[in-house]
This record gives structure tokens, C-alpha cells and sequence, in this order.
């Protein structure tokens, strides 16, 4: 009884503590706790606008993290997954820009879908060649690829794909209308299509990481790639098919940013959104519905907090430091339970 | 330094590992652990050295008791174990990790340290060069370091696990040399744990048995064989000798084999194999055969010659074609090289002997509980493998490997096994064998070697030279061959 009570204890302390630790220094800056989290939490709900802005958020953060679940279920640490959003972005910007005059919303949407999941994916595979051919660990190859692609974005905007203002400007010409994806209406400003595309593919990365051959093969390339290739799983196919689902994954996520959330290509379009899910993905381990939930949770604290300066004259970054603190607790009440002897707790499944 | 083990009580969830365990070791003995896989050694031995803790009992140290928490707490009491994969770090040399590990300030006096280094193995006339990086020693070179780090480091009890196993002879030699020596002169007590009896009798002072987790019978040495195996499985043990089979056609055919590799080249290596044919690679650590062996598999490409499989030229091809050509491969390694830790056992079975791209986790629970009534693992199936004692772990492996193979190239099949296991694991491959697969392995055992080859090759320094056993040969002058004098 002890032993359930202390698992449910290592549990929700993290949580508790972050929340402390926060409360702690909002009250050091003079501001009052109570306040800013009821202020986060209003901010995040205030209206349907803000409701679909936290949605809007929620959906590149929970493809990517889906995208995470499956390399890290392969043993790989997949930092590239920024730079793949961004080169997803771009293909979907390449679409909207030179088809978004002369064709309809209903077939742009997918062609724009399937060039982010080709320029997404190639990313990702470039990132797997550089691991598997040649040697180069995927967190270097990833970080390299990341600045690559941002470069590349910067270079689009400066260059060739100027908007009129000239080649200072901050971002790309909107795009048509018809290259965007569609709001669901004027009081809730999401695409019902990309929340039913995210759906879809959390439940497709649940069934395939428990029901398929290719999830199992996964599995056992990430915990022992050697015994795997003795049992006669192809590890190096497993590893890159790994790499190339999440930058598909990525490049739709990619998508949504520039062609929804900021309708135009800029620097940076992926907003964080590959490294927050990163940071998701450690505390929800493999387990794919934990990790849309606290996608979620930390979509709401991000939404709620953009109102702090004006609410509360404290700065936005706060909420920042909320998850951050949320993830190291975390691992270091995983770390307290296995020190304890309370076994894999956060194993897959 | 006295050691008494009260009452040592340990379970890890439904298995009692050690039941109502007393032992005492005295100053200047060599006692001898022995038991069957699972009887409990190998717990004990980790209470003793701080790597577990055990649910009661007490360790009492010259009159206190004392609790270790931790393994660097047995060795401040003086208290080293040598594990059966000693704990070293590959990328370090000899000198760096007999030095890491040394107490002392913050400066490192690598000079005092490689003084020490070399008073020590050149007292016990082991071969080390302090320069050489860890992961290019030998089983048995890496198992001298770390004695010899262990000694720095103030032990007086020095507990081993399974020491012998996977080092030639002559190490043998030099490691029983060098305990006698540490017990006789320097009064240190040695704690042996083994499942070999040759060693136990050549070695020990005084024998203890575990089975099943509790201590069945103690005694002084000598002891002639045929009681210390009655003591440990209640009966005398029954030699089993099978018959020779007709051989098939040919299905092995390796030419003119080079392999290069860091300390040992095989050159000009042909071997041509039958089905039904076994064929045991013999030879001292590193004398190159187990590089024929995972040539053979396909795991290593060999610089120069020819490998075909159910006459199909397989030179240069990957793994995996080997795989489709029919070959099975089991590395000496379990959890390194074969199993993999954090999946259960029902998805090893789904894993390598379910087929189609969606998983039918029914049928595969199905098929693994067949499995291991079949092959005798006693496991949960939806454990994790880590769970299960090396003789389960390996029998498992053997339900993993494909059942037509048409090569099972086997390194060390029956390594870390107690004599039930071994012949058990040699009961599946002779009935394989029945079946047409050969079979190609190593051992270091030469009554394995004698026992169950049809033909024996003998590897020394790259060279090699065959030898066939229905004919009869001694163990004598097999050691004379494994020793080079071909």
C-alpha cells in the first residue's frame, strides 16, 4: 500500500514543486501567485479566440511530438525536428507562392500537405544518411541541419522570395487566401482539418507502435541494435524509416505554422515548437496519449501567458520557466524512482 | 580478515534467491561456491560485495556487523568482487583504469600509480602492458587488471564469479597461482564461485553447495568429483554418448579464408562441412576462431576467399542474406549480442518467429507459452528477459533461432551453464543436427569439444590444423595442439 501510495507521490510532486518553485519566484518579483495563474488560466480561455489560438498551437507541438515518440522509440535523439518544420514550411511555402493564385483551396491544401511531408521527410533522411552512412551522431547532424535550414529561410525571404517591400523585410508576402488553411469560422480560428489530421495521427502512432512488425522492430533497434540485427531485424531500414516519419510528421507541422498561424514564411516559423516537443516527449516517455495531453497542457500555460505583460506587467518568458522547471522535476523524480527501486515506470506502452 | 554470512534471506519478488543462508570465511582459505545456474550463487556473492542488499540477515566483519550500501563501502572494509565481465572502461588503458579508481587528493600521481601497476602483475607473472587500451585484452587479461586494481585498492576478501570461463588454460594457471599465492602468503581469503568442478578440486580449501537457494552440504577438501556432483544434484551424473548419423551433402564451403583483424590474422583457413556434420573450433583466446565463426555467419567480411552456404556463393553478401541462405548465429554474449534487455519474452518470440506486418499479439502469447514449455525456460512471458537466469536466457535464445537452419554457427554455447543446462542445450542441437543443420562452434571446455564434435579444428595464432574425434583422442594431446605444437 505504501509502495502505490509512493508511486502516486513521485507522480504529482513534480508537477506540485514546479508549481511551488514558480509561485516562489513570481513572489520575488512582486507579483502576486495567485494572481498570475488565475490570470494564465483566464488568458488561455478568455474567448473562443483564444481557445483557438491555444488549438493552434497544440497542433504542430502534438505532430511533432508523435514524431518524436517514434525516434525515440528507435534510440535516437531527433533535435532535427526544428529544422525539419522549417523545411516543411518552406515546401508548403514553395506551393502557396506559386500555385496559390491559380488554384482552389480544396486542392492546394493537400498538394501544400504533401510537398511539407516531402520536404519534411527528405530533411529527416538527410539527417538519417549522415547518422547511418556516416557515422555523424544525429544530435550534430540535427543542430547543423536546424541552422542550415533557418539559413536557407533567411536566404528565401533576402533573395528570391521578396515580398514588395524589399529584401529587410521581416517575412515572405502573405500568401492568397486560398493557399491558407481554412478557418473553421470568425470566433474559432483553427483548421478543422489539421485538428482532424492531428487526431488521426496520434491514433495511427498508438496502433502502429504497439500493433505493427515496424513498431516492434523500432523498439528493439532502440534498446539493443546489435542483438536486433542478430534477431534479424533490418536496423539500419528501422532507423531511417524512424528519421523519415517524424520529419513527415514535422513538415506538416511546419505547414500549419506558416500556413495558418503567420500566413507567410518568416525566420524561425517553427516557433520553438521542435525542441518544446522535445521537452514533451521526456516527460511523457513513449506514451503517446500523455505526451497530446501535456502537449496541451503547456499549449494552455503558453496562451494564457501572452497576457501577463498587460495584465499583469510581468514578462511572457515566465511560462517558459514554468515548463522548465515541470521537466527537470520530472526527471528528477524518475531518477528518485529508480534510486528507490521502483522499477521502469516510464517504460513504453 | 573473518567473514561470517547469518542467516542471509533474499528474494526478488517470487523467487527466493537465498534462503537461510550461513557461511564463514576464514584468513588465508580458498572456499568454493558451488550450485547449478540459479541455486543462488551469484546473489549471494553480490550481498556479500555491496552490489544487493539482502531482505535479513547480518555480515559481520571481525566481530562487527556491518551493513554496505554500496560496493565502494565492501571494498573500504576490504571486500572486492571480480565479476564474470570484469568492470572496466574499454577506452581507458590498463594504467588509467588501475589508476582511476585510487584513493588520494585531487592531483593524480600517475607515476606512484604505475609503480604500483607493475610491483603487482609482476609479482603474479601477468602479461599487461600499461599502455594498452582495455577493449584490445582478452577476458582474461581484463580479469588480471582488475585483480590487480582490486588489490590496490586494500582488498582482503577477493570474491570471484565464474572466473574461468571464456580464459585459456594458461590463464587458468596463472590465476590459481596467484590466488594460492594471495591466500598462503598474504593470508587473504578467496571466495570461488564456479559450477566447474575441476577448478573447485584443484583450487579450494573448503567446498559449500547451494541449491535452490539454500546451502545443501559443506566440506573439506579433498573431495573426489563423483561426490561433490552428488552433493550438488543428489545423484551421480549419467554420461549420455550419442551415436555418429550419416552425413549429408555438402552445405558448408569455405575456401581460402583471410581475415584480418587488430591482434590476430587468419590465413588460408578452408573448411567444408555435411549436413548433420558437427564441427567444434578449439584453440586458446584470440587464436582466431572466433573470427572463422563469425565469417562463417556473415558477420565479419574476410579480406580474401571464398564462404558459400547451401551452395550458394555468399562471399561479401550482408548479414541478412545470410540469414535467407539459412544460417543461425548465436554470439557468447546473451544480453550483449542476442537478447534484448527491456523487451519481455513474448516479444522476442513475436519479434523473430511471428511473420506479417501487423502484430498478432494473441497468437504470439500462444506461441510463446509452446515455446517455453518446449524448450524449458522457466520465465513469465511478459517479463523482461533481464529477469531470467543465464541458463533460461540461453535456452531462450535457442527457441529464437530458426528451427531448418542449414548452419548453427554457436560461440560458446554452453558458457556460464551448470552440467544440467549444457547437456540439455546439446540435447536440442544433436536432435537439430538429426535434422541436417550443422553445426560449427567454439569452446573453451575440451570435454565439450571431444564430447560432441565429429571433427575438431584447432586454431592457434591464425594457423589451424583438424583433427577427428570418432576415431579417439585424448584430451592430453588436444592440449598439446590448442598449445600450438601442431
Amino acid at each position: 500500500m505504501t509502495k502505490v501510495f509512493v508511486r502516486f507521490g513521485l507522480g504529482i510532486a513534480p508537477i506540485l514543486i514546479s508549481l511551488a518553485i514558480t509561485a516562489l519566484i513570481i513572489i520575488l518579483v512582486g507579483a502576486e501567485p495567485g494572481a498570475v495563474f488565475q490570470s494564465v488560466l483566464e488568458g488561455a480561455f478568455r474567448s473562443t479566440n483564444a481557445v483557438g489560438g491555444v488549438i493552434n498551437f497544440w497542433i504542430p507541438l502534438v505532430l511533432v511530438c508523435m514524431g518524436l515518440i517514434v525516434t525515440f522509440t528507435a534510440g535516437l535523439w531527433n533535435i532535427g525536428a526544428e529544422g525539419q518544420m522549417v523545411m516543411g514550411a518552406i515546401a508548403a511555402s514553395f506551393i502557396a507562392r506559386s500555385l496559390g493564385e491559380s488554384l482552389p483551396n480544396a486542392v492546394l491544401i493537400p498538394l501544400e500537405i504533401v510537398a511539407a511531408m516531402l520536404g519534411g521527410g527528405a530533411w529527416a533522411a538527410l539527417a538519417g544518411f549522415l547518422k547511418m552512412r556516416l557515422g555523424i551522431n544525429e544530435i550534430f547532424g540535427g543542430v547543423a541541419l536546424n541552422a542550415l535550414a533557418n539559413l536557407f529561410t533567411v536566404h528565401l525571404i533576402a533573395g528570391p522570395w521578396q515580398p514588395p517591400e524589399g529584401g529587410s523585410a521581416q517575412s515572405t508576402a502573405p500568401f492568397a487566401d486560398a493557399a491558407l488553411y481554412p478557418r473553421l469560422s470568425p470566433e474559432y480560428p483553427f483548421s478543422l482539418t489539421a485538428l482532424i489530421i492531428a487526431v488521426v495521427v496520434i491514433v495511427l502512432i498508438v496502433l502502429a507502435l504497439r500493433g505493427t512488425r515496424w513498431g516492434l522492430q523500432l523498439k528493439a533497434t532502440g534498446k539493443n541494435a546489435k542483438s536486433a540485427l542478430l534477431l534479424g531485424v533490418p536496423t539500419t531500414q528501422s532507423v531511417m524509416s524512424a528519421f523519415i516519419v517524424c520529419g513527415v510528421l514535422a513538415g506538416i507541422a511546419g505547414s500549419y505554422r506558416v500556413l495558418l498561424t503567420y500566413g507567410s514564411l518568416r525566420p524561425f516559423a517553427s516557433g520553438g515548437i521542435g525542441f518544446l516537443a522535445l521537452l514533451v516527449v521526456l516527460v511523457a516517455s513513449t506514451r503517446a496519449v500523455w505526451a497530446a495531453a501535456i502537449a496541451f497542457v503547456f499549449a494552455v500555460i503558453l496562451g494564457g501567458s501572452t497576457r501577463l505583460r498587460v495584465a499583469l506587467q510581468l514578462d511572457q518568458s515566465l511560462a517558459g520557466v514554468l515548463q522548465g522547471l515541470l521537466v527537470l522535476c520530472v526527471l528528477l523524480a524518475d531518477g528518485l524512482r529508480q534510486r528507490l527501486g521502483l522499477g521502469e515506470e516510464r517504460a513504453d506502452g | 580478515m573473518n567473514i561470517d554470512l547469518r542467516h542471509i534471506h533474499k528474494r526478488f519478488g517470487a523467487v527466493k534467491a537465498n534462503e537461510d543462508i550461513s557461511l564463514s570465511l576464514k584468513n588465508g582459505r580458498i572456499v568454493g561456491v558451488l550450485g547449478e545456474n540459479g541455486a543462488g550463487k551469484s546473489t549471494l556473492m553480490k550481498i556479500l560485495a555491496g552490489y544487493q542488499q539482502p531482505d535479513t540477515g547480518q555480515i559481520v566483519v571481525d566481530g562487527h556487523e556491518v551493513v554496505f550500501h554500496s560496493p565502494l563501502e565492501a571494498i573500504a572494509h576490504g571486500v572486492g568482487m571480480l565479476q564474470q565481465d570484469p568492470l572496466d572502461v574499454g577506452s581507458f588503458t590498463v594504467a588509467e583504469n588501475f589508476t582511476y579508481g585510487l584513493p588520494g587528493g585531487v592531483t593524480l600521481s600517475r607515476r606512484a600509480a604505475a609503480v604500483q601497476l607493475r610491483q603487482i602483475t609482476a609479482r603474479f607473472g601477468f602479461d599487461l602492458d600499461p599502455d594498452l587500451p582495455v577493449s584490445d585484452l582478452s577476458i582474461g587479461q581484463r580479469q588480471q587488471a582488475e585483480i590487480v586494481r582490486l588489490l590496490a585498492l586494500g582488498v582482503k576478501t577477493l570474491i570471484l564469479d565464474e572466473p574461468t570461463t571464456g580464459i585459456s588454460a594458461e590463464q587458468k594457471t596463472l590465476l590459481f597461482d596467484a590466488l594460492k599465492s594471495l591466500a598462503q602468503t598474504d593470508g587473504m581469503s578467496v571466495l570461488l564461485v564456479s559450477h566447474k568442478l575441476e577448478d573447485v578440486i584443484a583450487l579450494c580449501d573448503e567446498v559449500v553447495v547451494l541449491r535452490a537457494g539454500r546451502v545443501v552440504g559443506a566440506a573439506e577438501m579433498p573431495m573426489s568429483a563423483e561426490a561433490l556432483v552428488e552433493l550438488m544434484f543428489g545423484q551421480g551424473l549419467t554420461t549420455r554418448t550419442h551415436e555418429p548419423i550419416p552425413l549429408g551433402s555438402s552445405v558448408v564451403a569455405v575456401d581460402n579464408l583471410h581475415i584480418r583483424a587488430k591482434r590476430v590474422s587468419v590465413r588460408d583457413f578452408s573448411l567444408h562441412m555435411r549436413a548433420g556434420e558437427v564441427v567444434g573450433l578449439a584453440g586458446l583466446d584470440g587464436s582466431g576462431q572466433e573470427l572463422i565463426l563469425r565469417a562463417c555467419a556473415g558477420l565479419i567480411k574476410p579480406s580474401g576467399g571464398s564462404v558459400s552456404i547451401g551452395g550458394r556463393d555468399m562471399t561479401g553478401k550482408s548479414y541478412r542474406d545470410y540469414i535467407a541462405a539459412g544460417i543461425a548465429f548465436g554470439a557468447a554474449g546473451r544480453t550483449e549480442e542476442g537478447l534484448i534487455a527491456g523487451l519481455t519474452l513474448t516479444e522476442h518470440i513475436a519479434l523473430t518467429s511471428t511473420h506479417g506486418a501487423l502484430i498478432d499479439w494473441g497468437g504470439a502469447a500462444a506461441l510463446t507459452a509452446t515455446q517455453l514449455e518446449q524448450y524449458n525456460v522457466r520465465g513469465v512471458p511478459t517479463s523482461p528477459i533481464e529477469n531470467l537466469s543465464g541458463g533460461n536466457q540461453q535456452r531462450l535464445l535457442m527457441a529464437l533461432m530458426p528451427q531448418n537452419a542449414v548452419l548453427m554457427a554457436l560461440e560458446q554455447p554452453t558458457r556460464g551453464l551448470d552440467v544440467d543446462s549444457a547437456r540439455w542445450i546439446w540435447t536440442q542441437l544433436l536432435a537439430r543436427r538429426a535434422q541436417g543443420t550443422a553445426i560449427l562452434f567454439t569452446s573453451p571446455d575440451l570435454d565439450e569439444l571431444v564430447t560432441y564434435s565429429d571433427r575438431i579444428v584447432v586454431c592457434f595464432a591464425g594457423r589451424h590444423c583438424e583433427v577427428p574425434t570418432w576415431g579417439g583422442i585424448t584430451l592430453d594431446s588436444l592440449g598439446h595442439l590448442i598449445g600450438g605444437q601442431f
